[in-house]
Order: C-alpha cells, then structure tokens, then sequence
C-alpha cells in the first residue's frame, strides 16, 4: 500500500506548492499593512535625497545639466534604490522568522522548500513595487511626464529590480540567526550598492576605477533600464542626453536594455536557486 | 498498521551517539509517552519521526510512510507541537490557522469548518480575531495543539507539551488531549519529563543515554518497582541501618522497600530498637520506575553530572 501511496500526481503537487507560495505572500503583505510606519519610513530617505539633495545640488549643477533639472535626473534612480531597503527588510524578515520560530512552521510544510523562498521573494517584490507606486506618484513634481505605459513599464523593472534584491537578501541571511547581524550586514551592504550604480550620477566621464566597479554592480544593469525608460519620454537635447543618460558599454559595445534586464533577471534567479539550497541544509 | 514503526533507529552527532539503536510500535489510537531527562536522545529520536533529522542506521515508519523516503507523506500526516513557540505573534488565531491550512493544502471546503472545531475544541473560539500577541503562555500552547490539528493528522507529536505552564494550565492543557482522544481518532505521541503527566498515556517508553530502557504501561512499569516505600526517622540511624535490610540513607530518612507498607510499620515499631521520630509510607511513582531503571531519579540527571547522596550512599551498601 505504501508503494501505491509514493506515486505522486505531478499536477496536484504543483498546485500545492502554489497554494503555499500565494500564502506566503499574501503574509507578507498583511505584515506590511500592519507595519504602515515601516512602509512609509522606508520612503524618507529617497525623498530626502530626491527633494533635499536634489534641491541643494541643483543649483551647483545647473550648468551641466543643460535645460534638465536635478531632481528629474536623479528621480529614475531614487525610483529604482527606494527598493532596496523593502526588499532587504523582506528578507531580513526570514531571520526574525527564525528567531521567533515561525520559520520552523514553514519549513515543517509537506511542500517545497523552493515555493517558501519563492513566495518570500515575490513578497518582497510585491510590497517593494507598492512602494514604487508612491514614489512614481511623485513623478510631476520632477517634471517627469508620466504616461500609463510608462508608468507600468517603470512597476514592472522596479519588481525586476526588487525580486532580484530580496532573492540577494535571502541568499545573504539564509545561514544567520541572529536579527541584530543582519541589520548591520544591511547596513553595510546597502550604501555601497546604491553609490556604485549610477542611481545618484550619470555614468559619463567617470574615473576609470569607477567606471569597472559600476560595471561590476548588478544593480547598475537594474537602474539604467528604469533611467532610460524615463529619459525616453523626456524631451532633451541629444547632448544632454549623451551626458545624463549615455549607454552601458562593455568593452565599447553597447549592451541592449533587454540583455540588463535578463541580467538582473538570471542573477535574481541563481541568488534565489543559492537561497533553496542555503536553507534546504538547515534543519 | 502500526502508526508508529521504529527498528534499530541510530543517530550521532560528530562523536557523540545520540540515539544507540531503539525499537518499538505505537499502535494506533494509543497515547504514548516518551520518557527522559534532558540528553537521553528523545529529542533526537522525535526529529527523526518527524522528518526533521535523517536517521544513520535503521529504519522508522510514521503513518504508514517512511520517514526518510517518504517525507512530504509523512508531514501530511502528523501534527507538531514544539516546546518552543511557532507561532505569527503578529497574526490573529484565525490567520495562523488558515496560513497552516494552506501550506498542508486542505481542501478548501473543510478550512471553515474544521478551523471553528479545532479552536472550540481548545476554547479559543471567541479569541480567533485577535492577535496572538495578546495571548497568554497557555493560550498560545492551546492554539499550538490546534493548528497541529488543523489538518487532521493521524499522529499528533506534542514536544513537552506543557512545559513552562503554571500547574493550573498544565492541567487544562491535559483536559484538552483527553477530550482530543474522545472526539478524534489519533494517535499521540508526547514527550515530558513531569512524571505524573506521564500516567496520563496508554503506555510509557523510558530513554537514557541513547537506549530505550522500559516500555510498557504506567501500571506495569510501576508493578515493575514493585514496593511500597517505607521512610523513617530515627534518633540513630546507623545503629537503625545495621538492623534493616534493603534500606538506604536518604536526606529525608531511611528509605525501606517493602511489598505491604501498611503491616510492616507495626511491626518495625517492635523489632527496629532504635527509637522513631517519623514515619512516611508511598507508593512507588513512576519517578520511581525511572529511578529503578536509570539509577538517578529525573531531576538529578538533569542537574549537574555530581552524584547526589542518595546514590552514593546505595553505593556505598552494595
């Protein structure tokens, strides 16, 4: 009888590791409803970049920029690093989980371990692209022209961006556990990555040392597709455009928009695969 | 079937053998306790029934499924409920509840239904919206007990159930499992190291160091000590010793193992010599059962590797 019962029908175990990915999600989300003041501090900080910074900075630059504002500049990329913080705190969520024993809950489920992880870096995603529709709410501030199609282009590069940093996150804290840890590795960790992408400056004329690192960082391959989307529907002069906006080359060839976001797609995808196998070991 | 298999089951940890090739069956419906101190390999040996641990040598059969073969079948069957807490404190009742129904897909029908029985059952019915942060230590064990329920498995692994709970909470913990073994049918498989919870189960496995000592019922096992216990004071107990025959020199008095403790006290008065200050006489506990077959009695072996004066002093007459 228990060879009978061993024989699994592939379609009916499909749909229970969705069910647990949904479920998972569907947490994060009502933990995130609960947590409003998190959710709305996770935005202070790219404002005050955007708008302070911005603001500040603007009028030293002025010249440079052409006709084109500061703030308008730096929007795609504030857009694009107002992901960051969500979608680590997402995964550093897990490392509570564990400290609080509910990950053992999880991890206990007759389902895969893949569909948890999944699900919490579709969590993470889909709480980090909420955010994104506040901050691309602020587009007509920046004189960013802000269509439908736009819009959901830039939602759907944020999500990219974001599932691919929470998988990133997860592969991170996957053997720690201790909260407190995480925190500072977060700290450590989050700076560095939004300085070197090219969120805050255009990537033209910049020291070479500087211009491999920013090659080197996945999140550069995230943030100029978003960059370029605006810049798209803004009207500027080519030579502004060549200064803000120039193409990412390597080795001077100009690498497309869709190979960035497979880029960042096939790393989200590998950082998620180290994740499931990363918590596959623990108990 | 068996609802739980276990043949020659090994585990160790780097050097050290947790688990030194244990047998035996529960059968279905039964309530079965595992007995131990702290160290004596039934964590070890639970996590392996469990799915949780990968055994090294044996075999073990939970619900009809292999536990290493056959995983995912195995945690569809069983119910876990950890000494420590796994619970979304953030969540209400009802949302751990449903969350736990999800990930074990029930079918979606039977979620309501059963969630109201299972809650009702544990009388946290009227709390399901409320956060479980707001719940008191015994209020989250209950809901614990429920969502292992939740899904209906066929054994239910209580992991100390109620330990940490003050002794009111103990017993409405163990009001629940009995009303549980009347409404549902299940096999329960509990580990504590409370003796006199242990009287609560069908029948009892004592573990130490790694091996299964005893397993039988509690009444058996405590026929097994067989005696009463006679403890005296006297104004000089050596010369009372050198006297008595199967006696030891505890902190308490002189402790005597007698088959009837009720006729042999008169008779002690006459014959002992020396005179008595106090008499006590007990019948043998399973506190007993465990001193008999570990030669340490719970507490002690979870206490400091140091003998206690007890054992010394058995020591010292052999």
């Amino acid at each position: 009888m228990t060879a009978v019962a061993a024989v699994r029908v592939p379609q009916r175990a499909f749909a229970l590791d969705l069910r647990a990915v949904k479920i998972v999600v569907q947490r994060d989300l009502i933990r995130t409803l609960q947590d409003r003041t998190r959710f709305v501090a996770a935005l202070v900080q790219p404002l005050l970049f955007l708008f302070v910074l911005g603001s500040g900075l603007g009028s030293l630059t002025r010249g440079a920029t052409g006709s084109l504002d500061l703030k308008t500049f730096m929007f795609p990329g504030i857009l694009a690093t107002s992901t960051l913080f969500t979608a680590m705190f997402s995964a550093v969520s897990i490392v509570w989980d564990r400290e609080f024993g509910f990950l053992r809950e999880m991890l206990i489920a007759p389902v895969r371990r893949s569909s948890i992880i999944l699900g919490k870096a579709l969590g993470g995603a889909t709480v980090a692209t909420t955010q994104g529709i506040l901050v691309l709410a602020l587009a007509p501030f920046v004189h960013v022209p802000l269509t439908v199609g736009l819009g959901l282009t830039l939602l759907a590069e944020v999500f990219l961006l974001s599932f691919t940093l929470t998988a990133l996150g997860l592969a991170i804290v996957s053997r720690i556990r201790q909260v407190q840890t995480v925190m500072g590795l977060m700290q450590v960790l989050l700076l560095p990555l939004s300085f070197l992408s090219g969120a805050l400056y255009p990537l033209s004329n910049l020291p070479t040392w500087l211009s491999i690192v920013v090659r080197l960082n996945p999140l550069t391959y995230a943030v100029h597709p978003v960059r370029t989307a605006v810049f798209n529907h803004l009207q500027v002069s080519d030579s502004v455009r060549a200064l803000l906006n120039p193409p990412i080359t390597w080795n001077g060839w100009i690498v497309p928009t869709w190979l960035q976001l497979a880029l960042v797609a096939s790393i989200g995808l590998s950082l998620m695969a180290v994740a499931v196998r990363q918590f596959q070991q623990v108990e | 079937m068996t609802a739980v298999e276990v043949r020659g089951l090994r585990k160790s940890y780097g050097e050290v053998e947790a688990v030194k090739g244990v047998d035996f069956d529960v059968a279905p419906g039964e309530t079965f306790g595992f007995l131990g101190p702290n160290g004596a390999g039934k964590s070890t040996t639970i996590k392996i029934l469990c799915t949780l641990a990968k055994a090294d040598g044996g075999s073990a059969r939970v619900a009809g499924f292999d536990v290493a073969t056959q995983r995912n079948d195995v945690r569809r069957h069983i119910g876990l409920v950890f000494q420590d807490p796994t619970l979304d404190t953030y969540l209400s009742a009802e949302m751990n509840l449903r969350f736990h129904a999800e990930l074990y897909g029930m079918p979606r029908e039977t979620v309501a239904p059963r969630m109201e029985q299972v809650l009702r059952m544990v009388g946290l019915w009227e709390r399901r919206t409320s956060k479980v942060l707001t719940f008191s230590g015994g209020m989250k064990r209950r809901l614990e007990i429920a969502r292992g329920l939740m899904h209906s498995p066929r054994v239910l692994f209580l992991d100390e159930p109620t330990v940490g709970l003050d002794p009111q909470t103990r017993a409405s913990i163990w009001d629940y499992i009995h009303e549980l073994r009347q409404q549902e049918q299940i096999t329960i498989f509990l580990t504590t190291h409370y003796m006199d919870e242990a009287e609560n189960c069908d029948r009892i496995a004592i573990m130490d160091e790694g091996k299964l000592v005893a397993l039988d019922t509690p009444a058996a096992l405590k026929a097994t000590v067989g005696t009463d216990r006679v403890t005296i004071r006297t104004a000089d107990d050596q010369a009372a010793l050198a006297v008595l025959e199967d006696a030891v020199l505890t902190p308490d008095g002189i402790v005597i193992s007698v088959e009837d403790g009720e006729s042999y006290v008169p008779r002690l008065f006459g014959t002992l010599g020396v005179p008595i200050t106090s008499v006590s006489i007990s019948r043998p506990s399973l506190d007993d059962v465990f001193l008999s077959y570990t030669g340490r009695t719970i507490r002690d072996s979870e206490q400091a590797p140091a003998r206690p004066v007890m054992l010394a002093a058995m020591a010292g007459r052999r």
